[in-house]
């Protein structure tokens, strides 16, 4: 069953890449110019991205090496309690990299007992960006960027509830 | 009965490495498809076309910007840069806000991604709430600052 679900995960990034390919394919033939620019943007990108993504590679292999069902049913499980959504709202915060490269992380935390729900707080509390919080309050000064945050906690929790009422649907 | 030890031992090891050599060698293709994407949106999208976008209207306004935020990428540190862009063009705080809030929160390029790793369904909901939650958001916080004088 995991097996299946893998093989299906592999299909449609395959098919997902050979769709971008297309369209740069059909951009190259309309605007050479836009998709050497374009190309570059991403070679770049890419550069940038490496390191986050050897992190990443070495934070998976420490979840499978490490982390079993019954520990994430523990910490982030449906039962969880409070706790759950402290570890879901503080490990968000604390990530780096792109939201897409933490996808495969928070697929397999689910496959092995992690709450929805708190998948999605994760991904909404990453909107807080501890390290770039001089560059928020250089541009739009202490008390935004404050009351900005506090709201933006705020509705991680609460998407979080919202999904879960969902999922239960 | 045998006690667990806590240190993996060496077939835990190659174990764990050629499940986790296999989940990143899977999404390595959503990965690289994503940043051609995000590098030909980046092409497309300029700051005088994205601040031409935006009118008087504060509910109108926080919508445009959380439509333009969702639809954009690139690190967030872009978004405060492109945000203080905007902000001075006289772009309200409001779009800015929610510009922002939907920039990092909305991932409608990398919607496929997560649906492929976390569910359809749940990637569809998930990022159609964070985008009424910007709007919420630029909103109330607008409206605070102004309270708070």
């Amino acid at each position: 069953m995991e097996r299946k679900k893998a093989k299906g995960r592999v299909f449609g990034g395959l098919i997902f890449m050979l769709a971008v390919m297309v369209l740069y394919v059909i951009v190259f033939l309309l605007n050479e110019e836009l998709g050497l620019d374009a190309l570059d943007h991403a070679g770049k990108l890419l550069s940038r991205l490496a390191p986050v993504l050897v992190l990443v590679f070495a934070l998976i292999f420490v979840s499978n090496l490490l982390i079993r069902p019954a520990w994430v049913k523990t910490h982030v499980g449906q039962h969880s309690g409070l706790r759950g959504w402290a570890v879901a709202l503080a490990g968000g915060m604390l990530s780096v990299g792109p939201i897409y490269a933490w996808y495969a992380l928070l697929g397999d935390l689910r496959d092995k007992g992690m709450r929805p729900a708190l998948i999605a707080v994760f991904l909404y509390s990453r909107a807080i960006k501890l390290p770039l919080l001089p560059v928020m309050i250089h541009y739009f000064g202490m008390a935004y960027t404050l009351l900005l945050i506090a709201y933006l906690l705020l509705f991680s929790l609460l998407n979080g509830m919202v999904m879960e009422k969902f999922q239960r649907s | 009965m045998q006690e667990e030890s806590l240190w993996p031992n060496r077939k835990a090891l190659k174990v764990s490495m050629h499940k986790t050599t296999m989940m990143f060698l899977g999404i390595l293709p959503v990965i690289i498809g994503v940043i051609l994407l995000t590098g030909l949106l980046i092409e497309l999208l300029p700051v005088d076309i994205l601040a031409a976008w935006f009118g008087q209207n504060a509910l109108l306004d926080a919508v445009t910007g959380a439509v333009t935020g969702g639809i954009s990428a690139g690190h967030p540190i872009s978004s405060y840069v492109l945000g203080g862009e905007l902000l001075n063009k006289g772009v309200s705080l409001v779009a800015v806000t929610a510009f922002l809030v939907s920039w990092v929160t909305v991932g409608s390029i990398q919607l496929p991604a997560e649906g492929v790793m976390l569910g359809w369904r749940f990637a569809l909901v998930r990022n159609l709430l964070c985008f009424f939650s910007s709007i919420l958001i630029a909103l109330l916080t607008v409206a605070t600052l102004g309270l708070a004088g």
